[in-house]
């Protein structure tokens, strides 16, 4: 099928400010697509701006063969479930999911709201307001109202922001579930990273108005391709370094005196000051002095600054000799021993598993919390 | 489907039980002091003017009036006064009507369009209040008076004739009293209009309501209240109002407030009053009708 999504050089510009800078974006037809950025990134600003309700100022959005740029929203093939829901409150909740259809001249709605509200788990509640229904009841009225419209793609925008965690973790899988049987383009918009790596096949990680990357959850994960997006999905720790070497497929980087490989297709750049980054649990801690002999990466005389103990792993920090603390998990699967707060140790992880970015980046970018150790010193 | 089992495990916990005790003396403190006053000055009168509506409508001031339970002055003032009683009628539907159909677009402009003039806006409308409800009809007097621009205007333009004129005709009660109840139908208008929340009608566009659509099913149905509210409070005190048909109209525009004043005024208290309480009742049973069917109907 060829209904796939397309924005081409999508830009909104408010009074003040760019929301929305010139974005390139293709949600494949029938994929689970998870808008992900902080807030105020412009997630909003785009969904709204597939749904038509709010206008480009440059740009092309296209829905398949029909381009959709400037049609009015009610003449859409997308349907939209809003931030805070947005049911309409004089209406019973049958009348909400049946708006669509009705507004449609579909006769014979009946059932098919019967359906849909039993899709939902809301079957005994058609005669109730609203107001008389819980954040998660509402939720999946939102879903309801909008899904049984059988739209082209459907845009969510975090529809499960206003629900507490368990709650979260349940209608994520159920979301989920919804979407693989109905098959229908979801777009979903989240600042959640954890939210979309569980439910999308594809992310586009969004920072001030830009897309910043792309791709699988797996992906991305594996390969960031900016700081941001190493520090907003997970945790890295970026160390400072240079480029001094490339051989053959590797690129060799001097960090602060000692050499480190990288397979060249995991580097951004391939010259100049660079940053070299690595996941907490891709680093093993060893003891002082024992040599590693499988080609991995080492550092070496780190001294572990904090442990703690969180069950299926701990969490060790470390200072490296230039002062910068790093961040490690270690599973705690009982076939290695632990490390005391200082004692010195080396570090040692495969080459395969660090990535080089470019060095004209804030290391904090993306960083959630103010004391996450992810960045250089 | 089995994880949608889940789901329905996820709704909410009955709510918990509210202590509340001692919540019901703190209701009761902060009636008191309105309910004082209500007793005072609106149920004391009323019953006075009731137990008026009964006397012998023979007595005079001089020489006092006797309770007779005289039920014959309604059917008597009924007879006499049925004329003026359905013009007021008559007169205050048309302005509630005139008055819904220039406020509602009125209101739906400042509260949805009017960005940061709203507030100038409002001031705007509640402006006229500045000045008394006597100067501001007596003000329309001129203005439509027979040598006023607006005749004129009208004649030059050929929707008056030669001999035309505004003042003393029903047209020109209706509109003042239109002009002059504007506001309170306004105000409720504006409040119930500007707290609709804007992505109702974003989400009413988004499922296929173009906008008269949306209008009609979304935002009209949550204005409900502010219409309600804004005929009550034009159609009440229009019904009742005089002014407008004494300064404006002649004795062919009387109201029955005019009658009211006149006959209290000459010390007919009986039939004044027996008036006065036909036209509270009719009042009090259309408003109920009214409010009955406006709360049930679902206008969809
Ligand atoms: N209607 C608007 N007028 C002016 N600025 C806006 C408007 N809507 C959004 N913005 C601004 O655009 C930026 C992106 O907003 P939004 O798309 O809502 O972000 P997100 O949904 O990612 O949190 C924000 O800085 C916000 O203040
Ligand atoms: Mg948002």
């Amino acid at each position: 099928m060829s209904s796939d999504l397309v924005l081409n050089g999508i830009s909104k510009q408010f009074s003040g400010q760019r929301a929305v800078d010139n974005l390139d974006l293709t949600v494949p037809s029938g994929s689970f697509f998870a808008l992900l950025g902080p807030s105020g990134c412009g997630k909003t600003t785009t969904l709204r701006m597939i749904a038509g309700l709010e206008e480009p100022t440059t740009g092309t959005i296209r829905l398949g063969e029909q381009e959709i740029t400037g049609l009015r929203p009610y003449k859409r093939p997308v349907n939209t479930v809003f931030q805070n829901y947005a049911l309409f409150p004089h209406l019973d909740i049958f009348e909400n999911v049946a708006f669509g259809l009705k507004r449609r001249g579909v006769k014979d709605f009946k059932p098919k709201v019967e359906e849909m509200l039993g899709l939902v788990e809301l079957s005994t509640y058609g005669k109730r307001r609203p107001s008389q229904l819980s954040g998660g009841q509402q939720q999946r009225v939102a879903l309801a109202r909008a899904l049984i419209n059988r739209p082209q793609v459907l845009l969510l925008d975090e529809p499960l922001g206003a629900l507490d965690l368990k709650l979260r973790r349940q209608m994520q899988l159920e979301l989920k579930r919804i979407q693989t049987e109905v098959g229908i383009t979801f777009v979903h918009v989240t600042h959640d990273q954890e939210e979309a790596m569980t439910m999308a096949d594809t992310i586009a990680v969004m920072n001030g108005g830009v897309i910043e990357q792309m791709g699988s959850p797996a992906e991305l994960y594996d390969l960031p391709a900016t700081t941001f997006v190493a520090n907003f999905l997970g945790q890295s720790n970026l160390i400072r370094a240079t480029i001094i070497g490339q051989a053959e497929e590797n690129i060799t980087v001097d960090v602060h005196g000692r050499k480190v490989t990288v397979p060249l297709p995991r580097c951004r750049v391939t010259e100049g000051d660079v940053w070299m980054g690595i996941r907490p649990e891709k680093v093993f801690i060893a003891a002082a002095g024992t040599e590693q002999s499988n080609g991995s990466n080492q550092l070496r005389g780190a001294v572990v600054t904090d442990v703690s103990y969180v069950g299926v792993s701990t969490q060790y920090l470390v200072k490296l000799p230039w002062d910068q603390e790093l961040t490690i998990f270690e599973q705690n699967t009982g076939a290695r021993g632990t490390f005391g707060v200082g004692e010195t140790v080396d570090l040692h992880w495969l080459p395969t598993h660090t990535f080089v970015l470019d060095a004209d980046q804030d290391a904090h970018a993306g960083v959630e919390h103010i004391d996450d150790p992810g960045g250089a010193g | 489907m089995s994880a949608v089992g889940q789901l329905g495990a996820a709704s909410a916990a009955p709510p918990a039980k509210v202590e509340r005790s001692g919540r019901r003396f703190t209701g009761y403190l902060l009636l008191l002091p309105g309910g004082l006053w209500l007793l005072l000055f609106f149920v004391v009168p009323l019953v006075s003017l009731l137990a008026a509506s009964l006397y012998d409508p023979n007595g005079s001031i001089e020489s006092g009036f006797k309770m007779t339970w005289h039920f014959q002055n309604f059917v008597d003032t009924m007879a006499d006064y049925a004329r003026p009683f359905g013009r007021s009628l008559w007169y205050s539907l048309l302005t509630t009507l005139f008055c819904l159909l220039l406020g509602y677009p009125l209101a739906y402009a400042i509260a949805m369009k009017a960005g940061r003039w709203k507030n100038f806006m409002l001031a705007l409308v509640i402006a006229p209040f500045f000045t008394s409800f006597l100067i501001r009809t007596l003000s329309w007097k001129l203005l439509l008076s027979d040598n006023g621009f607006v005749v004129d205007a009208l004649k030059w333009l050929h929707i008056l004739g030669p001999d035309g004129r505004l003042l003393a005709t029903t047209t020109a009660v209706v509109t003042g009293l239109t002009y002059n109840f504007l506001p309170f139908m306004v105000l409720p208008l504006y409040a119930s209009l500007e707290r609709i929340d804007p992505r109702l009608i974003e989400a009413g566009g988004d499922l296929f309501a173009n906008p008269f659509t949306t209008f009609r099913t979304v935002t009209l149905p949550l204005s409900m209240p502010g219409v309600v509210a804004g005929t009550l409070l034009t159609f009440i005190p229009a019904a009742g109002d005089y002014i407008n048909a004494q300064l404006l109209g002649t004795p062919k525009q009387r109201m029955i407030g005019n009658d009211i004043q006149r006959l209290f005024s000459a010390g007919a208290y009986p039939t004044a009053a027996a008036l006065s309480v036909t036209l509270m009742a009719a009042i009090v049973v259309l408003v109920l009708v009214y409010v009955r069917r406006a709360g049930t109907e679902e206008l969809l």
